[in-house]
């Protein structure tokens, strides 16, 4: 069994939902990345995503688009945050997931990355701009080498979509909670309890909601409708101000 | 057309290998709503009588065949044609889809449409789609455009369109597509996102081609009037590739050659160009895949480009596909050739030549002299000079 999916059966049966913080990898510095996921796991985090920069992160609000912009100016890759990774795990066990656009994983090569991701140590992948119907190279590849495949649902996915996009993941289903970019404000309404209502419905693999959550109240109120709360922006928003992010960490983590 | 090419794209939007659709998953039940209704209204009499009618009266089309007898004979050889698209209202192509899109937009039920912008054509262009169709519109653009084009940002304003300053990237045209994706993403329920080029996710590429490839119609009929046979080449600038696959759609199966010339801008060697074919490698980019300029690391290179409109990363994927089936050939051309071939034209027609448009005007200069005075050449003149004047005046050294 591998790390993601040991972790959501240990909440399962503790009742308990999973709580996953979101950072980008290099911001605001390289040597600081292995740090700040230490500092998450402290304030208990389950699983944590890195980003991997990119020159037009075209499913990012402002925030995250800074923090690519600040990441690639400092030199980082998709080759480097695989580095980064194989140094955080010498010493976590943490799973960690990364989130990339599509065009470095094809530019690295789609064989060359699922391999190299899991010899670093890498759990999962999210590719935002990647559908499940264009992804059946990466698939196959991520099968043969046991690397989770994590793909996003959207508030309009028809019953087509959803379960194709079921099909394809494993790990978790990514349920984006408003249709917009990462950043926006969340709408808690019927349209969202009722989408995951008819995900629950179609599969028992671990559907996490992201986009929009950016206080314990949200994230609250998320927990309660879903196995998994993801929460970006808010968090590096506070990196990208030099703050401390164990208390709204923390509070996230209780509010879960 | 032979039946190979008939089952281009495949129901996934894929030219062979190129093409498809990459976008975040929110936009997909959008994409095939859009591919639904385009593929029902481009089949429906009523939709069709009106956009052929607004393309006679509106636009006013079709655009004249011109010969260009001064130019034919200062540089020698094949005879010159102008496919004047610089005639069309809001001076250029770019009115030919964004007009279409509009009227889909309507029937589709949309309440707003929005677009990116690079020279401002196709903001302008769409502006006035929605001015006319009465529906909402707003326009993202870089601010480094904005500008550089200051003229059509008050123009669509005028037209009562909101323009928007996209400041971050390098604030240019990828830049405001990036921001109209993420607009579109957003507001995907009641807008419509008019795609301005031969690029993006499925239906994209096939819808805003068929909505061009009237250019190419008008031409095959026009020279055949004029010249008795078919011409022996034809040539036009590919930014995104929508100009020159509208010329050249109706002349597929002729057997003609076929040339796009690409934005060389201060030379490939230099690294500051927008020659996707002759500095490019195959990536995935906003919605589809396709040459692009990138780095080794799978970043989004920076474009250099005189002409705005050609100043983009990557290409449309038919193009790509028609490359390797050897269809069409590809070259590109400086700036400083597309600035003398700007001044020529208007010296030897009186006809000012968006830069875009110089482009293929500098490459014709280059192959007519070679070519023997019995062979005919059609040029796809995709747009006028006007929003040009100020710019180039800036580059000489000109204060007007």
């Amino acid at each position: 069994m591998n790390r993601i999916e040991q972790v959501f059966r240990k909440l399962k049966k503790n009742s308990k939902k999973a709580f996953i913080p979101y950072i980008m990898a290099g911001d605001p510095a390289p040597d600081v990345t292995k740090k700040l996921v230490s500092d998450l796991e402290a304030s208990g985090a389950d699983i944590i995503e890195l980003g991997v920069p990119f020159s037009d992160p075209l499913a990012d609000g402002p925030t995250i688009q800074r923090a690519h912009e600040r990441a690639l100016h400092n030199g980082v890759t998709l080759r480097k945050v695989l580095a980064l990774v194989r140094d955080i795990r010498q010493t976590s066990q943490t799973p960690l997931i990364l989130m990339t656009y599509y065009n470095p994983v094809f530019k690295f090569g789609i064989e060359a990355f699922v391999k190299e991701a899991v010899h670093s140590g890498v759990d999962g992948v999210i590719i935002p701009d990647l559908i499940p119907d264009e992804a059946e190279e990466f698939i196959a590849f991520a099968r043969q080498y046991k690397l989770d495949t994590i793909f996003l649902l959207a508030p309009t996915s028809t019953e087509d979509r959803i379960r194709k996009v079921i099909n394809a993941s494993t790990g978790f289903i990514y349920y984006v909670s408003i249709t917009g970019i990462t950043g926006s404000k969340l709408l808690m309404d019927e349209t969202m309890k009722n989408t995951l209502t008819s995900i629950k419905q179609l599969t028992r693999k671990p559907v996490a909601v992201g986009f929009g959550i950016s206080n314990p109240e949200d994230a609250s109120a998320v927990a309660s409708v879903a196995d998994g709360v993801i929460v970006g922006s808010v968090i590096v928003k506070l990196i990208s101000e030099g703050k401390d992010i164990a208390e709204l960490t923390r509070s996230l983590r209780r509010a879960i | 057309m032979n039946t190979k090419t008939n089952k281009i794209p495949d129901s996934k939007g894929h030219f062979g290998t190129y093409g498809g659709r990459f976008v975040p998953e929110t936009l997909m039940p959008a994409l095939i709503e859009l591919e639904k209704a385009y593929r029902k209204y481009s089949r429906d009499k009523d939709f069709l009588a009106e956009l052929g009618s607004l393309q006679k009266n509106y636009i006013g089309r079709p655009t004249p065949l011109y010969f260009a007898r001064k130019l034919t004979e200062l540089i020698g050889g094949a005879k010159i044609y102008l496919k004047r698209e610089d005639l069309c209202h809001t001076g250029a192509h770019k009115i030919n889809n964004a007009l279409g899109q509009a009227l889909l937009a309507k029937r589709m039920g949309k309440k707003r449409i929005i677009a990116e912008t690079g020279a401002g054509q196709h903001g302008v262009a769409t502006a006035t789609g929605a001015a006319h169709a009465g529906l909402e519109c707003e326009i993202y653009m870089g601010s480094e455009d904005m500008r550089r084009q200051s003229l059509n940002v008050y123009k669509m304003r005028l037209l009562g369109a909101k323009v928007t300053e996209v400041n971050v990237g390098s604030k240019t045209l990828k830049d405001a597509i990036n921001e109209a994706l993420r607009d579109w993403t957003t507001n995907v329920l009641n807008t419509h996102y008019v795609l301005g080029t031969v690029f993006g996710p499925h239906p994209f590429p096939v819808m805003v081609r068929d909505f061009q490839s009237i250019i190419g119609k008008e031409a095959r009929q026009q020279i055949v009037k004029a010249e008795g046979k078919l011409p022996d080449c034809l040539i036009a600038c590919v930014g995104g590739g929508s100009n020159s696959i509208g010329l050249f759609y109706a002349f597929l199966k002729d057997n003609i050659k076929m040339i796009g010339v690409e934005a060389g801008g201060h030379g490939i060697e230099s690294g500051e160009h927008a020659a996707r074919f002759a500095g490019g490698s195959l990536g995935v980019f906003q919605g589809c895949k396709s040459y692009l300029l990138q780095n080794d690391d799978g970043n989004v290179l920076g474009t250099h480009s005189v002409s705005a409109g050609l100043d983009y990363a990557s290409v449309g994927p038919e193009h790509c596909y028609l490359r390797d089936l050897n269809k069409i050939e590809y070259t590109n051309i400086t700036d400083d050739e597309a600035l003398k071939a700007f001044e020529l034209l208007g010296n030897a027609e009186g006809i000012i030549p968006a830069l875009e448009s110089a482009h293929a005007i500098a490459h014709t200069i280059k192959i007519a002299p070679a070519m023997p005075k019995h062979s005919v050449i059609i040029i796809n003149l995709s747009g006028r000079g006007d929003k040009d004047v100020q710019e180039v005046a800036k580059i000489k050294g000109i204060t007007l």
